[in-house]
């Protein structure tokens, strides 16, 4: 009972008769196109052909447009085709379906050289207008947080409360781990590599500047920009797919308000908190190692570093804060505007926003690293 | 087993069963949704399902899928019952039916085209030409014009979306269709047109329709037999005739309600 698709060829002065047999339906796909292309070939040079129908066992779309196709093929090398005896709801899905060219989608011919220019071209045009977006983007956001200053019962504080608990509270262990970390391999490298020179008491300096200044807002801004920058882009971004965010606009509800500024706000409250709790996350860890692997005593650890380090090394560290706050929100935020109606685009305005807010982290520590160079601070 | 040509039913004996549900219970948590259904579907018809919303059409439908745990009971497509099936089995089985999702479930990042090519590049082995050509021809049987098919779901209205669905739901030729909700959303010409697409599709192909709608129109002109879910059962089943004389008191609001005499009276 379960037979594939088959054929006979008989030949009668001149004219085909080819019987059909079996069953025509996708699950013998590769069979049925080879038993087309055979029909084509076995009739090549005879008279009219009649394709009889009546052994179809099962005829499917698939038997049907190939078995239809064959006919025209037929038909358009000056052999006339027909079909005889076919079941009537064979001949239904024969009409049905009637057998007609599609046209080949025209591929546009393109020059691998033109392809790369223009691809340049566009990626230099593109940075062009995200920065200017970035800039609007900014402004806009001002012009909320003034709003909401001028008429503060319309800010959003339940909304803050929850993004800082997200943001900031839960944060917490993570952030506190690998500061712990980081600060611990620190010492570790410096007792290692200062030994050499008999200069192991100096990885106290090394710490307690690095670690202020630079080391510890920079692991908290880029594990930001992953842990949180993310969500929102994720957040914002399925909420424009949804039209969720255009619904806030119809009511009268200006979605920068009401999604991006208690974000933005609370990132730039939650980010100094947590960088402070890195520097002293990354402290214990290189003091705990410069006891137990350098030798150096907690007390004789404290009076080293505060003879290295002032006010100013943590200030330094600790008011690039609130700047990398804002310029992960407005990527983030910015990114999860940008997401279009699928969910690779979703994917991708995600990845993008990761990736930018950590390079622009970078990129931001580097100006400050020169500006307060420059003042000397 | 699966050759019967597409013939008209008579009587309950004679009639192949295609889906037998026995004693289905479905919940979650603490709220049993159904409890001992027991539902047929005969080769060959449109069956249309209603039931007030929230009494579980959809999550019946979503049993009998298999993407919704049930807890009791037997769910038997094709004779065959499918807690008993090894993967194998059970794809061969979901080869044989198409799924047309109320929101359409078109995967976003894929042209209606490729849409519609997933399930044949999957279980089928053909040639690229083919391939194409018979995507092509599915887009057209379901009414979409040409220039659709390399469109991407998120450019498409409602009602293309619908048939886009359509058009991947019958990419393998499926003995059963499901239809969540087909003709919701449509304007009352477009729902009409989708109705007589299904009429037609299932007379060329042989289709057994299990319809989800709430469209009384589509009730009264396509469905062969109508069944009515309440209270977590099957309330009453036949045909419109039958209903129309059922005594259940949501039957009977149902189908004697103001916009359903409407209907009724053209």
């Amino acid at each position: 009972m379960n037979s594939g698709p088959a054929i006979t060829v008989e030949e009668h002065g001149g004219d085909v008769l080819l019987v059909v047999s079996g069953r025509w339906t996708a699950p013998h796909a590769a069979e049925v196109e080879r038993l087309a292309a055979m029909i084509l070939e076995a009739t090549r040079g005879g008279g009219s052909v009649r394709i009889d129908l009546a052994a179809v066992e099962r005829l499917d779309t698939l038997g049907a447009w190939v078995l239809d196709r064959t006919r025209h093929e037929l038909g358009d090398r000056g052999q006339p085709a027909d079909f005889v005896g076919a079941r009537p709801e064979h001949q239904t899905l024969l009409d049905e379906i009637a057998y007609r060219g599609f046209q080949e989608p025209t591929r546009v011919k393109t020059s691998r050289v033109v392809d790369f220019l223009a691809d340049v071209g566009r990626a230099v045009v593109d940075a062009g207008k995200d920065f200017v977006r970035g800039v609007s983007f900014l402004g806009e956001v001002m012009v909320a947080l003034f709003a909401v200053l001028i008429n503060p019962r319309r800010f959003r504080f339940p909304a803050l409360v929850h993004q800082l608990e997200f943001i900031a509270f839960r944060g917490v262990p993570i952030i506190a781990l690998i500061s712990f970390l980081v600060g611990a391999i620190v010492a570790q490298q410096g007792i290692f590599q200062l030994q050499r020179f008999g200069a192991t008491p100096f990885v106290v300096d090394l710490i307690g500047i690095l670690v202020l200044r630079e080391l510890a807002v920079l692991l908290t801004s880029i594990m930001i920009a992953g842990r949180s920058g993310s969500a929102f882009t994720a957040e914002i971004g399925s909420m424009k797919m949804r039209e969720e965010v255009d619904a806030l606009r119809v009511m009268g509800l200006d979605p920068v308000q009401v999604l991006i500024v208690p974000r933005i706000l609370a990132l730039i409250v939650s980010l100094p908190l947590l960088t402070f709790l890195s520097m002293m996350s990354a402290l214990l860890g290189g003091g705990l190692v410069s006891w137990f692997y350098g030798g150096i005593s907690p007390e004789i650890f404290l009076a080293r570093l505060q003879g290295a380090i002032a006010l100013s090394t943590f200030l330094v560290g600790i008011i690039k804060a609130p700047f990398m706050a804002l310029v992960i929100g407005l990527i983030a935020s910015l990114e999860g505007l940008a997401v279009q109606g699928s969910a690779e685009s979703l994917g991708r305005q995600v990845t993008s926003s990761v990736v930018k807010s950590i390079f622009m982290v970078i990129v931001v520590d580097g100006l400050f690293a020169m500006f307060f160079a420059a003042i000397n601070y | 087993m699966d050759d019967a040509p597409h013939t008209p039913l008579r009587s309950a004996d004679e009639r192949e069963v295609v889906i037998r549900v026995r004693g289905l219970e479905v919940g979650f948590g603490e709220r049993t949704i159904m409890k001992g259904l027991d539902l047929d579907v005969y080769r060959g018809e449109i069956l249309g399902f209603v039931g007030a919303s929230g009494t579980g059409k959809s999550v019946l439908t979503r049993a009998i899928l298999g993407l919704v745990p049930k807890r009791a009971g037997t769910i038997e497509v094709f004779g065959e019952d499918l807690d008993g099936l090894n993967p194998a089995s059970r794809r061969a089985i979901e080869r044989r039916w198409g799924v047309l999702f109320q929101h359409g479930a078109l995967f976003s990042s894929l042209t209606v085209k490729q849409n519609v090519q997933v399930p044949m590049r999957e279980y089928l082995d053909m040639s690229d030409r083919l391939l194409e050509e018979l995507a092509m021809l599915k887009i057209e049987m379901v009414g979409l014009s040409p220039d659709a098919a390399d469109k991407y779901p998120s450019d498409l209205s409602g009602g293309m979306i619908k048939r886009a669905a359509l058009a991947r739901a019958l990419a393998l030729d499926p003995e059963i269709v499901f239809l969540d909700e087909p003709t919701s959303g449509l304007d009352p010409i477009g729902a009409g047109d989708f109705d007589d697409l299904i009429a037609t599709l299932q007379k060329t192909l042989g289709l057994t329709v299990f319809m989800v709608t709430h469209d009384l129109d589509s009730l009264h002109s396509v469905c062969d037999r109508i069944a009515a879910l309440g209270e977590g059962r099957i309330i009453a089943s036949g045909t419109i005739e039958d209903m129309l004389a059922s005594d259940h008191p949501w039957v009977k609001a149902y189908f004697h309600g103001k916009r359903a005499r409407a209907v009724m009276a053209e």
